[in-house]
């Protein structure tokens, strides 16, 4: 019983989050691991996904249909490919979330969401309450089908194998959805979900142009640039800085919290964090009981500083 | 037009959520329920599709014990003209409950049925997507922009960088994200108005449903907790300890 791995990419790289989810795919114990790629013109993904350190076999469906993995088209491809399988697990994103439970639907299979752990092949530990409690659950389907909190699960290594590459067909368009296009903000930072260092601001930014300074930070530590809920609702920056229950789950070496207080919705996107550091004025803030390093202060001031302190400690041996 | 929207009963997004001593889920007695909030902009959207004329009629259908009538009277409140209750005391996961309302859909043959993107209880974010693969529909997830035209849809969806845009074949399930639109609060002639809507009652065994949980549930517990630190007085100092004691800069 083998586990199929529903690649994640944009027919040209293979994302770093398929790396992860190989990554909880070895760790289900099962020596046999593959990877569906599907796509368009999309061999040099199939070529990388064969490279991953334990992968078996590299399954690529190459179809226009395909090109922007609309669920429609896309989730049967999954269903059809899944019988004879243990597990098929992808990661828990803007993909894998939307294109994941159509197949398990139509395979008859539930799906466990999310997964933080394995405790045993058909076991999971999955957060449940913006992550105020965790819950341990047992799959009872034959086939299983798992999305991957990306963040718990270390990344296989990109290389170090040689699988080969099978050519599948799949049922191609659906004649249901078509893809008109995408919005994506050019950013020369490192992604949010796979950043080694994530600095994020809160109401307490005040506007979108402070974001600025916190980009000066960023830019120094090679960091990503996160937001609170609240910071994305006043409109000082775009949806996809949000990190929290509702938007973006991080785990990075460094987290590094400015203006923001702390609500559960924002914790349960960041908690994982490594090391946190809190910024803030108010030393009530609940933001101040999960940090290890916190500073009491006006941003405003100690971001400047923060500034200066890491140029000069960059300047030293 | 004709607009299906689920709404589920969860515990309300301001309370504090407290695991059971016997670690078989959390406490839900003497707990304030609400709608959950992704269904709110569900219904929102509905209404708003109906004030613009484009949208005839909005059912709005829960799923659960009795208690759940609570929660399609706020949806007759916001907008909603009629609600439908599957009334079944057994615990339901997200597959159960997406062939539980493709039967209330087969029945009620809307041309756009609206769910959350994800329910702030289970957060598993996948009954849309079964329920739309089960009625062999097209999907619009994590919509923050809808506009329907000629016999399609086209959804702006938010995906990891940033949107993208999907055209659909009506009819069509489509999920709602935090920025479709903000809820109105229901208006208190509005809420003595919905007393009198109808709400109407289904068993799953009425619709030819068999419920069967294919997820055990083991164990609930406390996640870890983080430990507060310490607090530093200057940024340099800060930019010291990441350096020398926690190794991350």
């Amino acid at each position: 019983m083998a586990v199929l791995v529903f690649a994640e990419h944009d027919n040209t790289e293979l994302k770093p989050a398929t790396l992860h989810v190989v990554g909880a795919a070895r760790a289900l114990g099962d020596p046999d691991v593959h990877v569906l790629v599907a796509g368009e013109a999309c061999a040099p993904v199939a070529e990388a996904a064969a490279r991953i350190e334990g992968v078996t076999k590299v399954l690529l469906a190459d179809d226009p249909a395909y090109a922007a993995r609309l669920a429609e088209n896309v989730a049967p491809l999954i269903a059809a490919r899944a019988r004879g399988y243990g597990h098929v697990l992808a990661a828990h994103n803007a993909v894998g979330k939307n294109v994941m439970p159509r197949a398990a639907a139509l395979s008859d299979a539930a799906q466990v969401s999310d997964i933080i752990a394995i405790k045993a092949p058909d076991t999971f530990v999955r957060p449940i309450y913006a992550g105020n409690a965790f819950a341990t659950v047992r799959a009872t389907d034959a086939v299983k089908f798992v999305t991957v909190r990306t963040t718990a699960f270390d990344p296989a290594p990109a290389e170090g194998g040689s699988a080969p590459i099978e050519a599948v067909e799949g049922p191609g368009d659906a004649g249901l959805s078509r893809f008109l296009g995408q919005e994506i903000s050019r950013t020369e930072r490192p992604e949010l979900t796979s950043a080694r260092v994530v600095i994020s601001g809160g109401r307490g930014m005040q506007s979108g142009e402070n974001f600025r300074m916190l980009e000066a930070v960023a830019d120094l530590l090679g960091a990503a640039v996160g937001a609170s809920r609240a910071a994305v609702d006043a409109g000082f920056v775009p949806n996809e800085y949000q990190v929290g229950q509702t938007g973006k789950i991080v785990a990075p070496e460094l987290y590094i919290a400015v203006g923001i207080s702390g609500a559960i919705q924002h914790l349960a996107g960041m908690k994982d964090s490594k090391v946190i550091v809190a910024i803030n004025k108010d030393e009530e803030a609940p933001i101040f009981q999960i940090a290890d390093y916190g500073i009491v202060g006006d941003l405003f001031t100690v971001l400047p500083e923060l500034k200066a302190a890491i140029e000069r400690s960059a300047g030293e041996p | 037009m004709k607009v299906l929207v689920a709404v589920k009963r969860v515990i309300d997004a301001y309370v504090k959520v407290r695991v059971k001593a016997d670690r078989t889920g959390v406490e839900t007695t003497n707990v304030k329920m609400s709608m959950n909030p992704f269904d709110e902009i569900g219904i929102e959207e509905a209404v708003r599709l109906k004030e613009a004329g484009t949208a005839a009629e909005i059912v709005a259908v829960s799923l659960g014990p009795q208690a759940c009538q609570e929660t399609i009277r706020t949806a007759l409140a916001m907008g909603a003209d009629r609600g439908i209750l599957v009334e079944t005391d057994a615990p339901l996961q997200p597959l159960d409950v997406a062939k539980l309302l493709k039967a209330v859909v087969e029945a009620e043959k809307p041309d756009l049925v609206i769910l959350g993107k994800q329910a702030i209880d289970d957060d598993a974010s996948q009954t849309g997507q079964m329920l739309a693969g089960l009625l062999g529909w097209a999907q619009g997830t994590f919509a923050s922009r809808l506009v329907i035209d000629d016999g399609r849809a086209t959804v702006t969806r938010e995906v990891d960088g940033g949107l993208e845009t999907v055209s659909l074949a009506m009819p069509i399930v489509m999920t709602t994200d935090l920025h479709l639109n903000e809820p109105r609060y229901a208006s208190l002639p509005n809420i003595m108005k919905a007393k009198r809507k109808p709400i109407e009652v289904k068993t799953p065994d009425e619709l030819g449903v068999t419920v069967n949980p294919r997820i055990e549930v083991l164990e609930v517990v406390e996640p870890p907790k983080r430990q507060a630190g310490v607090k530093l007085a200057t940024a340099e100092e800060l930019v010291a300890r990441l350096k020398e004691e926690a190794g991350v800069i």
